[in-house]
């Protein structure tokens, strides 16, 4: 077990054909990933990597029964590419690229929040279930078959943290990064859900950040619904605030988003919060002995 | 511009000035005036106008009026030294470049307009409150039922049941209603059509002969559609932006100046952020964040060591990468291209981890350069440097 991806997991690429796409296609493959298709629109019958490349999603879904989509278009591009999944009925989108207008997100969302889609991202290092499948971008041989579930809401700082555990052999059974962008698919309480169900996963580390409300939502989560051990890290306590949004930023954030804050929120719901990403590993032996 | 990109929208500002422009252009009333960057033509202005005047430095920082940027002027005889002294002002580090003159305005009453993205609900929102002005803020803590939210779920604009709740709980009687009714239509349209990150009028009055007006206007444009708005990119206002950030931009690298003394090279902005934040807890001082971004172009280094040389302050360096799609062997590259072609006059920290770390240790052990493979001992190393 593992959650949202494992070896049953046939991908498709959209954005075979550019740099990135074709790039990481070949480090998804090495690492064992089922890549089935490629898209890219007007390329049609072009091999990448051995994968042959189709011109929209829903014939390339048709022909290979493809589940799952990884985006590497532009960001000009990539909401259409994400609607044009959800109409196709891929069940799991991961959106790599970064930079999509909000206001195209929020139009995403709304598409999202009635399908049966979910979406991972966007500005996100993508999902690995380790020794099963690696879809996204992340670096496959820091990680390790386990019993960890990590949830992060950065890049590299997740793959700082997968190494310490992988370091102090704790594997993981997934990690999933969720994306840096103000408005992102699956957010931490989706994953602690998913992680929660799961037989393999024993524990979770959540790594978040400043900004937002989304940790506060997933202490709330935890409280009620927690039945295994949760680690946590928070990055930004020595960030500036940032520069203000207006009046109205300031209303609606309501002064709970800062690091300090969400640490003493997670305090509360038992979860353990690390000072140092070395220090997790112990937490959650402790937590799990 | 916001320089940590996941925290909130990254967003571009203009002056109030040309955020007026387009409200005017919306249909949105707003008082008499125009703006001066001389005296000269501030005279001309008011010589239009008549007193009383109000006198608004440009600024794209927040708290000008606290700064003393904001003056009434009500005779002639004060008009120049106000000018002066507001001219003169530095705002949080911003110079005035343009001092905004307007009418004076008999208010009667002062509410809050505005639309912005909330974030954590995916969705466009409605802000109004009947209790506008500087302590707007204030309200929305000490007296939040005073602060009104309308979402617009989805849509792109207001044709709910729910719309008239709303509208009336800002505004008393109908006309007043209808009138709140038009302007955040027309505010809504200038939303949409400019890819705004925020529309706001605080206040937005009712005068004393029953005129309606916008006596402010803030308008922030999503820096990620500005590729679809040629003619807003043309209103960037680069001497209101840090000159350093700016330079930064340029090179595709994210950077906030701190007070510390350490500077700080990371990839990704979540490890960044946990880099400055492990200095701190081992007793050092970031001079900056700095995230060199997820592409391993060798110049990259270059660019973002001349950055933070630039400030004297810099006591040590530390360069901490966990590679994954920039690559260790780059990276070592990029900082023996650096010392090629600069004197780096401080002590410089390497955490290589991650793609090609093998590589890139070699590459630098050849030039004498040591490296460390665990983030705690190279920040140790770093503080332990900056102290002496």
């Amino acid at each position: 077990m593992s959650i949202l991806i494992d070896y049953n997991t046939k991908v498709l690429v959209q954005g075979i054909t550019g740099r990135d796409g074709s790039f990481h296609t070949q480090r998804m493959l090495e690492y064992g990933t089922k890549v089935v298709a490629g898209v890219t629109p007007g390329k049609g019958g072009q091999n990448v990597e051995g994968v042959p490349v189709f011109n929209n999603v829903s014939e390339a879904r048709e022909k290979t029964g493809a589940n799952t989509a990884v985006i590497y278009v532009p960001a000009k591009f990539a909401k259409d590419a994400i609607l044009e999944d959800i109409r196709a009925g891929i069940e799991l989108v991961i959106c790599i690229t970064e930079g999509l207008p909000v206001l195209d997100m929020v139009e995403v969302m709304e598409v999202v929040r009635e399908s049966k889609t979910r979406l991972v991202g966007p500005n996100c290092p993508g999902v690995i279930s380790p020794g099963k499948s690696k879809v996204g971008i992340m670096p496959g041989h820091i990680h390790k078959p386990g019993p960890i579930g990590v949830i992060s809401r950065s890049g590299t700082l997740t793959y700082e943290v997968v190494w310490n555990l992988t370091l102090n052999n704790l594997g993981q059974s997934s990690c999933v990064g969720l994306g840096g962008d103000p408005i992102v698919g699956m957010r931490f309480v989706d994953l602690l859900e998913l992680f929660m169900k799961d037989a393999e996963t024993k524990a979770m580390v959540m790594v978040g950040e400043i900004g937002g409300e989304d940790e506060q939502k997933a202490a709330e989560y935890i409280k009620k619904h927690g039945t295994k051990p949760v680690v946590g890290f928070i990055a930004g306590k020595t960030a500036p605030s940032g520069k203000r949004m207006g009046h109205a930023g300031a209303i609606i954030s309501s002064g709970t988003s800062t690091a300090a804050a969400k640490v003493e929120v997670l305090k509360t719901a038992g979860v353990a919060v690390a000072d140092f990403p070395e220090d997790i590993p112990n937490l959650l032996l402790e937590k799990l002995r | 511009m916001i320089s940590f990109p996941q925290l909130t929208l990254t967003q571009m500002k203009i002056q109030e000035y040309q955020a007026r422009e387009i409200f005017k252009k919306a249909g949105v009333a707003v008082s008499d005036g125009d703006v001066a960057s001389n005296l000269e033509q501030a005279k001309g202005i008011a010589g239009k106008f008549g007193f009383p005047l109000v006198l608004k430095a440009q600024v794209l920082v927040g708290g000008r009026g606290k700064a003393g940027g904001v003056k009434v002027v009500k005779i002639p005889s004060e008009f120049e030294r106000t000018f002066s002294a507001i001219k003169n002002l530095q705002i949080k580090g911003c110079a005035v470049e343009h001092i905004f003159i307007v009418r004076a305005v008999d208010i009667r009453k002062e509410y809050y307009l505005a639309i912005t993205i909330d974030n954590a609900r995916n969705d466009v929102v409605l802000i109004a409150s009947s209790e506008g002005g500087v302590d707007i803020e204030e309200t929305a803590q000490k007296n939040p039922q005073a602060i009104h939210k309308f979402y617009l779920q989805g849509k792109k604009e207001i044709d709910s049941s729910r719309w008239s709740q709303f509208i009336g709980a800002i505004f008393k009687d109908l006309t007043a209603q209808n009138q709140g009714t038009k302007i955040f239509k027309a505010l809504l349209k200038v939303f949409f059509k400019n890819d705004c990150a925020l529309v706001e009028i605080n206040p937005y009055v009712l005068d004393a002969k029953g005129n309606w007006l916008a006596l402010d206007a803030k308008v922030n444009f999503d820096d990620n559609a500005l590729f679809r708005h040629p003619e807003i990119m043309a209103l960037r206002d680069l001497r209101a932006e840090d000159p350093d950030e700016l330079e930064a931009k340029k090179h595709d690298l994210s950077f906030v100046k701190m007070e510390g003394n350490i500077g700080c090279i990371v990839n990704g902005a979540g490890l960044a952020m946990a880099t400055m934040d492990i200095i701190k807890l081992s007793g050092g001082n970031p001079a900056n964040f700095l995230d060199v971004g997820g592409s391993s172009n060798p110049e990259k280094v270059l660019n973002a060591l001349k950055i933070i040389l630039k400030n004297p302050g810099v006591k040590a360096i530390l360069i901490n990468i966990f590679g994954g799609i920039t690559r260790c062997d780059d990276i070592a590259n990029g900082i023996l291209q650096a010392k090629g072609q600069m004197t780096i006059p401080v002590p410089l920290v390497v955490r290589l981890t991650g793609t090609n770390e093998k590589e890139g240790v070699a590459i630098l052990k050849q030039a004498d350069i040591n490296t460390y493979s665990a983030m705690r001992e190279a920040v140790n190393r770093v503080v332990e440097l900056a102290k002496t």
